[in-house]
């Protein structure tokens, strides 16, 4: 039953870190939490049907599918995760504000909350498969459904609490620099992800790995451990990263940092007119 | 220029049989096990690992030091592109099954 649990529980912290941390970097934004409840119900009914067809993909592409199909869904979510902090960005002053003088929701008629079902759907449409091929196989293999059935629940349960603590921990920064270490956080999720999309593209040959390790910190933090664990999933640590991983987090990092700059630039020019006028 | 497109579309086509040169290693996923638990391989080459899963329950093939993970699912076969490596011992294990399902890449 252990055996079982921990595995779901690796499958399912992933997804769980993610929706944590959506959530609390959009406090403050109107009819999240229903968008957030239709990206969960999506995500567990796309994971029922992608594992499904699992091997069916995976004969596509040269016998790639599987390494095609991760390298776009994270793709999709590294895009989806750009817009969501470039919005934020945009109209973090606006919801703080808010937030600050009636503790109430900011509502606009944005594509925002759309945008957050997105991602907490990917997020679960990835690890979620995973989850549900792994308890098919056991359930297939004779294991008796008591023990299953409590195994995964178990599994589920820790990484649900997981996903809370990190929800908990971060709600507990003050409305004024909420946005700001969430941004942060955010950026880093990004690009964390944006090198796990290309090192399948490199298990697909895609692209050259351009060194397999160009360091090796797994002495002083494995990513094995579950810290090493949960610091690669929130910000793409690898205890000994290709090349072409350093590249793709550095130039996230950079593109995705210049804009919100940018964006930080043109509000304060516009807030100073405003004084002027 | 169009002359280029069309050579790398013809490149593009015939890749499949470039692939073919590469060789294959096979490896069999049986009671949770994987034979051979050793595999060498030649440095600095490309090289495709044939995952034959016997056992009628899915498998990923996982190894941090390779970065590769992958489902088998059961009874089916997938491949694992590995390489150009340099020499050392990479370990891979089966996800699914840890305590049982253990295998190395001796690339030398």
């Amino acid at each position: 039953m252990f055996g079982t649990a921990i595995i779901i529980f690796r499958e399912v912290l992933e997804a769980a870190l993610i929706v944590g941390l959506v959530l609390a970097a959009t406090r403050g934004v109107a009819g999240r939490l229903r968008w957030v409840s239709v990206g969960i119900g999506s995500g567990i009914s796309g994971a029922v049907l992608l594992a499904l067809v699992a091997d069916k993909i995976n004969s596509l592409g040269g016998g790639m599918g599987q390494e095609l199909m991760n390298a776009t869904i994270l793709s999709f979510a590294v895009v989806m995760l750009s817009w969501h902090l470039l919005w934020m960005r945009k109209h973090a002053t606006e919801i703080s504000a808010k937030m600050k003088r009636v503790g109430a929701a900011v509502s606009n008629g944005d594509r925002e909350p759309v945008i957050l079902a997105i991602i907490v759907g990917l997020a679960i449409l990835r690890e979620g498969s995973e989850a549900v091929i792994f308890l098919y196989g056991i359930a297939a293999a004779g294991t008796n459904p008591a023990e299953l059935f409590f195994g995964a629940a178990l599994g589920v349960l820790a990484g649900i609490a997981a996903g809370t603590v990190l929800y908990l921990g971060i709600a507990r920064i003050p409305v004024g620099r909420l946005f700001q270490v969430s941004g942060w956080l955010i950026l880093l999720l990004t690009a964390g992800m944006a090198s796990q999309a290309v090192s399948y593209m490199v298990q697909a040959d895609v692209f050259p790995a351009l060194g397999y390790a160009v360091w090796d910190t797994s002495w002083l933090l494995s990513q094995n451990s579950i810290p090493g664990h949960v610091l690669h999933i929130l910000i793409g640590y690898v205890d000994h990263p290709m090349g072409i991983q350093l590249l793709v987090y550095a130039l996230t990092i950079g593109l995705l940092g210049s804009a919100v700059f940018l964006l930080n630039q043109q509000q304060s020019r516009q807030q100073q007119n405003r004084a002027a006028a | 220029m169009k002359k280029n497109i069309f050579t790398a579309l013809i490149l593009l086509l015939l890749s499949p049989l470039a692939m073919a040169a590469t060789p294959h290693y096979k490896l069999v996923i049986s009671n949770h096990r994987f034979e051979p638990t050793e595999i060498t391989i030649p440095a600095n080459t490309r090289v495709k690992l044939e995952v034959i899963n016997q056992d009628n329950t899915p498998e990923e093939f996982e190894s941090p030091s390779l970065h590769r993970e992958k489902i088998i699912g059961g009874l089916q076969t997938g491949f694992v592109n590995i390489g150009p490596l340099s020499p050392g011992v990479y370990e891979f294990v089966g996800e699914f099954h840890e305590d049982t399902a253990k295998g190395r890449i001796i690339v030398k």
